[in-house]
């Protein structure tokens, strides 16, 4: 096509292409169109909601009326402090989160290595396949699962009874065990991105300059990959932290959740369940603060 | 690095392992959609394949798989939206307050799911309920849409960060308005971002129950009615069935996704099919 | 270009302040808007759709048991298309109510007063409810379903929570609650007991058999003494106990698996096990019970009234109310409904007309704060109940 033809015509005007001229040369409307939506939405209303919930935190309910009385006290918070069960029950549960957290990452390594660097174009496909589809069947019957093979009469002690070894029956150990599970993939799938992104060329500079794998391992792919690891630790943790479903299906014991869902449910005392809620979110926050720190939002 | 064989061995082990312990509740699960008895005990009665019969004709769990598969759908289409718009922003702007968008983005799926729940219920019954929109699938769908943003925003920013703007210049400079570049070159660039966080948000807002129970009023998603039939001690391997099914039929989804994402997606790609298009 | 930023920022500022403010307003105001309504006049057609809070055997529409099915002739009868919501405990309930999405509930006595305070039900005319007549004296007219002369519900049926063991495993058969609260109880670590606030009054009755210097007279109203000793006993079980639990099914899987020997239970959890074949035998111990004589309760505000009026009329009618006593396990409240039992001598198995039996049965009742007698205010409220229960739990 001979090349004048092409720069001839002027492009037609029209509503579209006026107003994307106009956008053009007002860039700060542009962005604001494009936040509107989303930042109102998360902005407004999201947190909004969050801040009304923890006003409440502040209310008191009154005894006599089972209703919320408006003044503002520090009634809630002080009973949370004072009484041993609820730092007891909030250090379990930070504990646990902490626990899980630390047992993902391990067992998150190797197969996220093993699919990032040393698995074929083909395999590494399947074993994304293979991890992404637990996700997809329910997580409480995969709680409910556990706890039927954790039972008395359960799978897990049928299998250990020839060695002689007990399973760890229903408690803290069995929470633990589950919500490592339940979060396993959420933690691999970062971990992976992370690890793919690392350049082969640093690893062969590395060996050239003398380095032997485990010293490469050490000081070169850990640390490119910790970012990773702290991103799919954001959900391994907050997970843990708000649950109050599997606890209850595979131990005795309360956590946070449980705590604030049965003072929403069972006292309607909401202004007691806010004021406990509290716990986590703080938590929450400032470990995502520390994480943003670490560049993990990066790797998310 | 060239790992060694007992490394590459010691890695392939692992994986097997791990996926053999992912694996392993799923299959207990999927050996009583198959037992003969009522409740779950060890080891089981017996094999049927009745309980795939009821839960087929079973209306409940068939009406909740539609809510899910609605749900699900609404919350991953305005999840794409809003997290895209976030992304593009956050991408392409400097502004005060850029840090924060990322932060205020993933607060939803990092705070307790519960306190998310019971924050959205306030807003919906204190903003929503005065227009006359109760609590239901709407309600539902923005909820779940809330924390679905995070996994797209950061898929399409993640995109972003590695196009170059250079390919979008040339095209409006060839004359292309800002609505055909996004249409014929952007976004084929962040398709498959948008396609691999829309699967992720899907997969989210089908299993998601803590949030839905405070926002879903009397509609059923398939998480609700699972927790209502777990309590039914005679809707147990109905519930198993379900579980089975939901996973195997997953395949489908996941394993296109995944063949689709695999298409070279650096800048040159859009070129050279440009290139390609003119001779 | 500095400006603008600042403009920008300060407007938004402003304008998540203002739409802060608001949230906070309607907060504050939301809460009590509800009226106290009155009855109803009359019942008009069906609505054509019913949502139900129960507890599990209440409502059944042949999904559990396909002979189990009083909710299908009721559609079918009224066009009310039935859904039921099943709750494991009065919190539940009560919670469940105030979401406003549901005409009717299943309401125990600790529910039912609640209910009644927080205005999320309204009075019922008896009168519209044919059957009413035929509710045995006992069940009418009482605290925890009238107020001030008004009635609130319909009575549905009443029983006991018992002891039940597996009959198997623990020997020999035991007779009294001691065998839960034992701290040498030989079956540590399989005992089970109702994960929920309400279980306190549980050790009081122990407690009233076998501390009598604590003067306890009323199992829900516990002046500070009483509630500490109920507390401390509590938490001394704490160390013996296996799982506790808050549904039906959990427990009966428990006891199906043998995590779990001996503990509370309702008549329908022994029943389905039995049914089942598991080897299980529920007594009422003799230090007697607590136990529950429930409500049907209609929403202040419901959507479906007439429906619901036509289930209250159903769920009492002597066929009905027949069945659902036999499939839960409990004393019916329809005095016609004894000669419909397909067993014949259920209400003499359930001591449906005697009335010494109920008096060592505490029914579920919502603690408060005024004692009810010359001690005043001084009793422990429900929300102090809960607070303990989380101490107890740990």
């Amino acid at each position: 096509m001979p090349p004048d033809e092409l720069a001839a015509t002027p492009p037609r005007s029209s509503a579209g292409r006026r107003l994307a001229t106009f956008l053009y040369g007002h860039p700060r409307l542009q962005l604001g169109l494009l936040l509107a939506a989303p930042m109102g939405w998360l902005v407004l209303a999201y947190l909004g909601s969050l801040a009304v919930l923890f006003l409440a935190a502040f209310w008191r309910l009154d005894p006599f009326t089972a209703t919320v009385v408006h003044d503002l006290g520090f009634d809630n918070f002080r009973t949370l402090w004072n009484t041993d069960v609820y730092r007891r029950i909030a250090l379990r549960t930070i504990g646990i989160a902490a626990a899980v957290t630390l047992t993902d990452a391990i067992l998150a390594f190797p197969i996220a290595y093993y699919m990032a660097r040393v698995a074929s174009r083909r395999v590494r496909g399947l074993l994304l396949v293979a991890i992404l589809m637990p996700l997809w069947s329910s997580y409480l019957v995969k709680v409910y699962a556990w706890r039927t093979m954790l039972q008395e009469g359960g799978v897990v002690n049928w299998a250990l009874d020839p060695i002689g070894l007990k399973g760890p029956g229903f408690g803290n150990v069995a929470t633990w065990l589950v919500f490592s599970y339940l979060w396993l993939p959420f933690m691999i799938l970062p971990v992976y991105a992370g690890l793919e992104r690392i350049p082969s060329s640093l690893i062969e500079a590395s060996g050239d300059l003398g380095a032997k794998a485990g010293r490469t391992f050490r000081e070169i792919v850990l640390p490119l990959a910790f970012p990773a690891v702290v991103a799919g630790s954001i959900f391994t943790f907050s997970l843990t932290l708000g649950d109050y479903i599997t606890p209850q299906l595979v131990s005795n014991n309360q956590f946070v959740g449980n705590v604030v869902y049965d003072n929403v449910g069972v006292a309607n005392n909401l202004p007691f369940a806010a004021a406990f809620a509290t716990v986590p979110v703080v938590v929450m926050i400032a470990y995502l603060l520390i994480a943003r720190r670490l560049g993990a939002f990066e790797s998310l | 690095m060239v790992e060694s064989l007992f490394a590459r061995i010691a890695l392939r082990v692992a994986s097997v392992l791990t996926l053999a312990f992912i694996y392993l509740p799923l299959l207990v699960i999927a050996l009583y959609a198959f037992n003969d008895g009522r409740t779950q005990a060890w080891p089981i009665d017996g094999l049927t394949l009745k309980w795939f019969g009821k839960a087929l004709d079973n209306p409940g769990a068939r009406d909740a798989l539609f809510t899910s598969l609605k749900a699900g759908l609404g919350a991953t289409a305005l999840a794409l939206l809003l997290g895209s718009l976030a992304a593009f922003a956050v991408q392409r702007y400097r502004f005060f307050g850029r840090e924060t968008v990322s932060f205020l983005v993933i607060l939803p799926i990092a705070l307790p799911g519960i306190v998310t729940g019971m924050a959205l219920n306030a807003t919906f019954r204190t903003v929503f309920e005065p227009f006359g929109v109760g609590l239901g699938l709407f309600t539902v769908i923005v909820g779940h849409a809330t924390f679905c943003i995070v996994v797209v925003y950061n898929n399409v920013v993640a995109r972003l960060r590695r196009l170059s703007r250079s390919i979008e210049e040339a095209s409006m400079d060839l004359g292309a308005d800002t609505w055909q570049t996004f249409r014929n070159v952007t976004l084929p660039a962040i398709r498959t971002a948008l396609l691999a966080g829309g699967l992720l948000a899907f997969a989210l807002s089908f299993d998601e129950i803590i949030v839905t129970n405070f926002t879903a009023g009397d509609q059923q998603t398939l998480p609700l009615w699972i927790f209502t039939n777990l309590s039914r001690p005679n809707q147990l391997p109905i519930v198993n069935v379900v579980a089975v099914l939901v996973v195997l039929l997953s395949a489908i989804p996941v394993y296109i996704a995944q063949r689709l994402t695999q298409e070279p997606t650096s800048v040159a790609a859009p070129a050279a099919a440009a290139a390609g298009a003119k001779q | 270009m500095n400006r603008s930023w600042k403009r920008r920022l300060g407007g938004t500022a402003l304008a998540g302040l203002v739409v802060l403010l608001a949230f906070a307003a309607a907060g504050c105001g939301g809460g009590g808007g509800k009226s106290g309504s009155e009855a109803k006049k009359e019942v008009g057609a069906g609505e054509g759709k019913l949502n139900l809070i129960a507890w599990a055997g209440y409502v059944e529409d042949g999904s559990t048991d396909p002979k189990q099915d009083w909710v299908t002739p009721f559609e079918k009868q009224t066009g009310c298309q039935t859904s039921v919501k099943v709750a494991g405990s009065s919190d539940e309930m009560v919670t469940l109510m105030r979401t406003g999405n549901y005409d009717g509930v299943s309401a125990s006595g600790d529910a039912s007063r609640r209910l009644v305070a927080g205005k999320d039900v309204s009075p019922v005319n008896v009168d519209l409810v044919p059957n009413y007549k035929d509710v045995i004296p006992a069940l009418k007219d009482q605290t925890y379903n009238t107020v001030d002369g008004v009635h609130y519900g319909i009575p549905h049926g009443r029983g006991a929570n018992l002891l039940m063991w597996r009959t198997d495993k623990v020997n020999p058969a035991p007779t009294s609650w001691n065998v839960v609260f034992d701290p040498s109880s030989p079956y540590k670590g399989h005992i089970t007991a109702y994960d929920r606030p309400i279980y306190i009054a549980d050790a009081a009755v122990y407690l009233q058999e076998t501390q009598p210097d604590l003067n306890i007279t009323n199992p829900y109203e516990l002046d500070d003494d009483q509630f500490d000793a109920a507390v401390d006993l509590l938490k001394q079980q704490r160390k013996v106990a296996g799982e506790y639990w808050t549904d039906a099914a959990k427990e009966i899987q428990a006891f199906t698996s043998g995590s779990t020997l001996v503990g509370t239970t309702w008549q329908y959890q022994a029943n389905t096990l039995e049914a089942s074949k598991v080897p299980v035998k529920a007594i009422l111990p003799k230090e007697g019970s607590t136990g529950w004589s429930d409500t049907w309760m209609i929403h202040s505000k419901a959507k479906h009234p007439n429906c619901m009026y036509k289930w209250f009329d159903w769920v009492i009618s002597p066929k009905v109310n027949a069945q659902i006593a036999e499939w839960f396990g409990e004393a019916p409240a329809n005095s016609k409904s004894c000669a419909l039992t397909v067993v014949k001598n259920h209400c003499e198995i359930f001591h449906a007309s005697d009335e010494a039996y109920f008096d060592k049965v505490a029914y579920w009742n919502t603690p408060e704060a005024d004692c009810g007698d010359d001690r005043g205010d001084k009793c422990k409220d429900y929300s102090e109940w809960a607070q303990a229960w989380t101490e107890i739990k740990g």
